[in-house]
């Protein structure tokens, strides 16, 4: 049995130790992550959306970058300022690099009598230091956390990427339409004792006196660090004007989502027309599951070279919205689009409740944005409220 | 770099429930046209415990791996015991193994029929197909502490009389640890002098206290539920009633995301399960 290597560190910390620090002060923090030795992840533009990537300079980042998201639409826009924490979410959460979407679990070599002897794939990559965690997924990596790790049988490879990461994450200032965090209690600021744990709390401030970063400790590696990257103080401005940031990010939620009895709702509503109607405009083609930074679902495939002579298998990610996802013997057991559709939904905002004590939902709304037919969750919740 | 800084040995994986271990195989017996058992050794000799009703996800490398019963003596630990019908690719692979081959085995994984519970009380096993081979660990360890059990009925539903399973095994249950055995054909030919029909027709035979009867059941789902339904008009509570549930599973260990129903993660809260826990969702088409 793995052992969870995740534990909350938050002791020992005292309002005393943030730090407010300058773009130099920034580019200070990566540069002292990389000299404990993390690979230093952060957002940084790709194909068109931010994901996480390497980054050794602060302009690496996605600097004067927002974006705009709406129901079936995600496009990156130019800000009119140099904000470099300024857009909402990208299509990927951290979910990809504690739990990449393809791996080796296994290598098998052929003995001398021809018989396949596995052994297990080491995977070491990391530690990581990951910069510009949003709250949202935050809570999903510590959903994530509960999910692979806090039960009985845990995900070796998760373990060890997941063992020591340091994480700063960072408060939201300009959410997107499609984000529906508070809603879910899990956004926009960073809140210790909520979500994975984290080191540091980052808010961007931008304004007539310049560009500040505040830095706020949340475990004794972070004060560590903090101290090495110096910066002044944090006084009693940097305090007030991070907390009008999040206060205004509050009220420009795109969406909400009531989730007041919704788990008794779908249990009871699995004859809803609302299915039916759904399933007219659902494409099962997986993008909700796939952007979804709390979905876990896994398939493994077998990989043999041409002789024979070797073989992987490989743990790769799967949908519910895939027709295999529940193949039996003679046939899947949800056969149509609606059901899948059903599953996807009450597994989100349902059964989640009953198998992991949250929703499993954080309120991205990237399921969102990136469905192709524009179908929103927090929509057809709330149809199904009104047939209730 | 510093990397001892950040690294601790948080990073070493011990065991890794997703590796197989090899096993190989010593014996195989051809039970019926599609079905055969397998007797299987660890190479590394460390014994395999079991629970009856727990399943393995056994692996034919290169093919691939699919959860299978166990269905061999609970009293034994040193032999793994499969019996598998061949209906694809792997489970051909599997059932077709000969003697020597060598086969990936993760677990015992899973909930199993909890016989130990069902002391003191009547049972009742009802068993249709290949559903005889999951039960068969359950009717070993209520014969080898028969006296802690009181009536004990077996019900067993097969195609054809050529495909009925263990059939040296199911007289001596019955002339050795008094097993009231009622065999049941889909479809008869002129060797059969028993009766002919579904398994649930052979309910009313059946001499148990209702209030204190457990019954195992083991089938495709609808047999399961037609077979629970069946109970429940004579009076066993559903929570006596247990079920071994099927569902696609690739990782057997809680993770994959395959094997829900709901709630249930069949291949951790299951496979079997009280009647009570799913016969709504049973009866809810495509859940
Ligand atoms: C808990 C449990 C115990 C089982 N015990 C036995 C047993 O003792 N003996 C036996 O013969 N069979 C048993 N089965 C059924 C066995 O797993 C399937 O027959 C097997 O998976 C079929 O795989 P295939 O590749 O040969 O068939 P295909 O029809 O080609 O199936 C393709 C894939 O679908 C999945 N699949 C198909 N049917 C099933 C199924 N019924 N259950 C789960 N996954 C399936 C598998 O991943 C399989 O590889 C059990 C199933 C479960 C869930
Ligand atoms: S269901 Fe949609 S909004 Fe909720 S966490 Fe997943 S992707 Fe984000
Ligand atoms: S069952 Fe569907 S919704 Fe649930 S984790 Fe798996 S892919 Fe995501
Ligand atoms: S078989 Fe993978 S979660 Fe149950």
């Amino acid at each position: 049995m793995v052992a969870n290597p995740v534990v909350d560190p938050a002791a020992g910390v005292a309002p005393g130790d943030d730090r407010t620090v300058d773009l130099t002060g920034l580019q200070t923090l990566i540069d002292v992550l990389a000299g404990r030795g993390y690979a230093v992840l952060g957002p940084v533009v790709k194909d068109g959306s931010i994901d996480y990537g390497p980054v050794r300079k602060v302009s690496d980042l996605p600097v004067g970058w927002g974006d705009e998201q709406a129901p079936g639409s995600y496009r990156l826009r130019r800000r009119d300022d140099d904000m470099i924490f300024g857009y909402a979410n990208g299509a990927q959460s951290v979910k990809p690099v504690f739990f990449p979407a393809s791996e080796v679990i296994w290598r098998g070599l052929r003995d001398a009598e021809g018989a396949v002897v596995p052994r297990r794939e080491q995977h070491d990559e990391g530690p990581y230091a990951v910069v510009g965690v949003r709250s949202c997924d935050l809570h999903a990596l510590g959903i994530h956390d509960t999910v692979l790790l806090g039960r009985r049988f845990a995900d070796a490879s998760y373990a060890v990427r997941r063992a020591d990461a340091f994480v700063v994450a960072v408060s939201c200032s300009d959410p997107a339409g499609t984000c529906f965090c508070v809603s879910m209690g899990t956004g926009p600021r960073p809140t210790a004792g909520r979500g994975a744990p984290f080191d540091l709390a980052m808010t961007e401030l931008l304004d007539a006196t310049g560009h500040r970063f505040l830095l706020e400790a949340a475990s004794e590696r972070g004060v560590e660090v903090l101290r090495e990257v110096g910066g002044r103080i944090a006084d009693e401005r940097d305090r007030s004007d991070a907390a009008s940031v999040t206060e205004s990010a509050v009220g420009r939620m795109g969406r909400w989502l009531d989730t007041e009895g919704l788990k008794d709702l779908l249990y009871a509503s699995a004859d809803s027309p609302m299915w039916d109607e759904v399933a007219d405009r659902c494409l099962s083609c997986q993008n909700c599951t796939m952007v979804c930074p709390t979905c876990f679902c896994t398939d493994v495939e077998d990989v043999s070279d041409l002789a024979g002579d070797s073989m992987q298998r490989e743990r790769v990610w799967d949908s519910c919205f895939d027709s295999q996802h529940s193949y039996l013997h003679g046939g899947s057991v949800r056969r149509t689009t609606k059901a899948r559709y059903r599953q996807w939904m009450t597994h989100k905002l349902g059964s989640w409740i009953d198998q992991f004590g949250t929703s499993g939902c954080v309120g991205c709304g990237r399921c969102i944005a990136w469905c192709p037919a524009g179908i929103d969750i927090t929509e057809q919740a709330a149809v199904l409220r009104e047939e209730s | 770099m510093n990397a001892a800084l950040a690294t601790s040995s948080q990073r070493v994986v011990v065991e890794d429930p997703m590796v197989p271990r090899s096993f190989v195989v010593t014996r195989t017996r051809q039970d019926t046209r599609d079905t055969a058992t397998l007797w299987l050794t660890a190479m590394d000799g460390a014994p395999l415990a079991f629970e009856p009703g727990q399943f393995t996800m056994l692996q034919a490398y290169g093919v691939g791996e699919v959860p299978v019963s166990i269905s061999g003596d609970p009293a034994d630990d040193g032999v793994l015991q499969h019996t598998i019908r061949d209906v694809g690719s792997v489970s051909h692979a599997l059932a077709t193994a000969e003697t020597g081959a060598r086969l990936g085995v993760r677990g015992p994984f899973g909930v199993g029929w909890d016989v130990g519970t069902a002391r003191g009380r009547d049972v009742v096993i009802v068993a249709g197909g290949i559903g005889l081979a999951p039960l068969r660990p359950a009717v070993l360890e209520i014969c080898a502490n028969r006296a802690a059990y009181g009536e004990v009925t077996l019900l067993y539903g097969a195609r054809t009389p050529a495909e009925r399973l263990f059939t040296d095994e199911l007289p001596r249950w019955a002339a050795e640890h008094g097993v009231a055995v009622h065999v049941t054909v889909d479809r008869s030919d002129d060797s059969w002098r028993g009766p002919v029909g579904l398994v649930t027709g052979l309910v009313d035979r059946v001499v148990f206290r209702p209030e204190l009867a457990t019954v195992l059941v083991c089938g495709p789902e609808v047999m399961m539920r037609h077979t629970a339904a069946a109970f429940l008009d004579r009076g066993v509570a559903p929570a006596d009633v247990r079920v071994s549930m099927e569902r696609n599973m690739k990782c057997g260990i809680g993770l994959c995301g395959h094997c829900q129903l709901r709630e249930l993660f069949i291949c951790q809260d299951g496979p079997v399960l009280g009647y009570g826990l799913v016969a709504s969702l049973l009866t809810q088409a495509e859940l």
